[in-house]
């Protein structure tokens, strides 16, 4: 399943996604210096670190929302890095934004046909949502409320399911754990890896660093808009500096 | 009941229909795009002189003509879009304001250029449907069931297709709709054309009832402007129904008094109004 299990691999080389020397930032503040990290198919990949690292804002870069301001982003061998977001979503990658972001005002059914708004991803409206319901049976209930007055884990519930339903080859997730009682971040995690089961990728931002670990083959800490470690999930559970800084043992 | 006021609150009826039109297309632009097209009337005024010209003086049939205006004005709401808005999205609302005011300005001065300000009219002629002791225009019965059937079919395009809810859900968050690979510009592009539209099927329906020249927005504009306000501005629904409550205070007054009362009636409910519920009648 995982592409590869060294985690040591030459850049750019049979990877789904690939960031070469990535530099962002709003206006004259820079949030990414370098960063360079890649995906391989079928990989589950964990960006860890703490507030204010940058972790968002490489999501964002990925899915466009922000240009980088230099460097490479390849996704399936093609050069993606000024590509504007609703090509990207076309191209394969769906972001399940930070703080969820659904549209408030609409039913969850609407929220559902706007992530299946690409042409590709209309002629499997029908078949896609119902493999969104079986995997979130608590929506298929509610498909006629608005999104706005549903609980925060069923909320992210209809987030992950909007993302999912263009059909991604890679999906980012943005902190899906934030703001849910533990025992809903026990579910969000179960359900990362139902999806990948499906055989999706994933790219998943987290602060739940134990958790995170848990369900990811690797992971990439960043620290002020930097990469400081990577590794294999296994290792870097292992790692002293870790262990201190962010599992608190 | 007085068969007069019964009239009258008929014709209030029909009137609000096209009222309720206009204040859809402003609602739709004002909802999707976030700016308030001020020249809503004036691009109407554009859709009246072009439905004159094509019937009166180049002889096109009246419906033919009426279809080409609507295809027209739409084509004027794309243009408005492309060279007054679109350099000005992200710029502070207020300039926005001044760019479409200048607009409206621009506009009426240009068709006083070209055409002069002598009263036109089409010379279409429809009949009076009498109904026992009542009498209704069949132009305004007319306007009124174009209205209807707009407003049900832009109902039915926002609620049923992708499109139409991608467009309900860009104005909840713009930043995200990249996300879903919708591509803004084109949303904006179309709900541009959609909002022409309308107003150019509101000049068909007005053109059968007023004569059109250079400032003749002026007879509808302000008051479009205050049921979209008064209903919430954005708010579909809320236009759609204060088009009606605007039109009963013009029909119903100008039978107790005047026409012209009955106008300064309607701004001053409007301004109490907007003191007991600035947010408007039904705001979200
Ligand atoms: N829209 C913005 N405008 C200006 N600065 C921003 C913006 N968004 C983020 N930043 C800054 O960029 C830096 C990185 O932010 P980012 O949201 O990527 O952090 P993060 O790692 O996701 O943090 P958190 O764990 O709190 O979500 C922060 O210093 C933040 O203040
Ligand atoms: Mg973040």
């Amino acid at each position: 399943m995982a592409a590869d299990q060294n985690g040591q691999r030459s850049l750019g080389e049979g990877a789904m996604l690939t960031l070469c020397n990535i530099s962002a930032g709003y206006g004259s503040f820079r949030a990414l210096f370098d960063v360079s990290l890649e995906v391989g198919a079928g990989e589950a990949i964990g960006v860890v670190g703490p507030n204010g690292a940058g972790k968002s804002t490489l999501m964002r870069v990925i899915s466009g929302m922000l240009r980088a301001s230099s460097g490479e982003l390849v996704f399936e061998g093609r050069p993606l890095t000024h590509v504007p977001a609703h090509r990207i979503v076309e191209a394969g990658i769906a972001h399940v934004p930070e703080h969820r972001r659904l549209f408030a005002r609409l039913t969850v059914e609407e929220n559902l046909r706007i992530g299946a708004f690409l042409p590709q991803a209309r002629r499997h409206y029908v078949e896609r949502s119902e493999w969104v319901y079986a995997l979130f049976p608590r929506l298929l209930e509610r498909r006629r409320q608005l999104a706005g007055t549903l609980s925060g884990g069923e909320q992210q519930m209809v987030a992950i399911g909007r993302a999912l339903m263009s059909k991604p080859k890679l999906l980012l997730m943005d902190e899906p754990s934030a703001g849910l009682a533990p025992l809903v971040v026990d579910q969000v995690f179960d359900l990362v890896r139902r999806i990948r089961e499906e055989g999706y990728t994933v790219l998943i931002v987290e602060q739940n660093l134990q958790q995170v670990l848990d369900v990811v083959d690797r992971a990439y800490l960043l620290e002020v808009g930097r990469i400081r470690l990577s590794g294999l999930s296994a290792e870097l559970k292992k790692n002293p500096a870790i262990r201190k800084a962010y599992i608190g043992l | 009941m007085d068969i007069y006021l019964f009239e009258a609150i008929i014709n209030g009826i029909l009137l609000g229909g096209v009222l309720a039109l206009l204040a859809l297309g402003l609602n739709l632009i004002f909802g999707v795009i976030d700016v308030v097209w001020i020249c809503y009337a004036e691009l109407v005024m554009c859709g009246m002189y072009m439905i004159f010209w094509l019937h009166s003086f180049f002889g096109w049939p009246i419906l033919l003509a009426s279809f080409a205006a609507i295809l027209g004005v739409a084509g004027l709401g794309v243009l408005l879009h492309l060279l007054v808005i679109s350099p000005i999205l992200g710029s502070a609302p207020i300039n926005q304001l001044l760019a479409t005011g200048g607009m409206l300005f621009f506009l009426q001065s240009l068709a006083t250029l070209l055409f002069g300000t002598d009263f036109r009219n089409i010379g279409v002629r429809l009949p009076l449907i009498e109904l026992g002791d009542i009498f209704i225009s069949y132009s305004r019965l007319l306007a009124f069931g174009t209205a209807l059937i707009g407003a049900v079919a832009l109902y039915l395009f926002l609620s049923r297709t992708y499109l139409g809810i991608a467009m309900r859900a860009i104005a909840q968050d713009r930043e995200i709709m990249g996300l879903m690979g919708v591509d803004q510009r084109r949303v904006y592009l179309i709900t541009s054309a959609v909002g022409g539209a309308l107003a150019g099927l509101a000049a068909c329906l007005l053109v059968l009832q007023y004569d059109v020249h250079p400032f003749i927005g002026l007879s509808f504009g302000p008051i479009t402007f205050m049921i979209c306000v008064l209903g919430g501005l954005g708010n579909m629904i809320g236009g759609f129904i204060a088009a009606f409550v605007m039109s009963q205070i013009i029909a119903v007054g100008g039978y107790y008094f005047s026409i012209e009362i009955s106008y300064v009636l309607a701004f001053v409910f409007f301004i109490v109004l907007m003191f007991i519920r600035p947010q408007g009648l039904l705001a979200r």
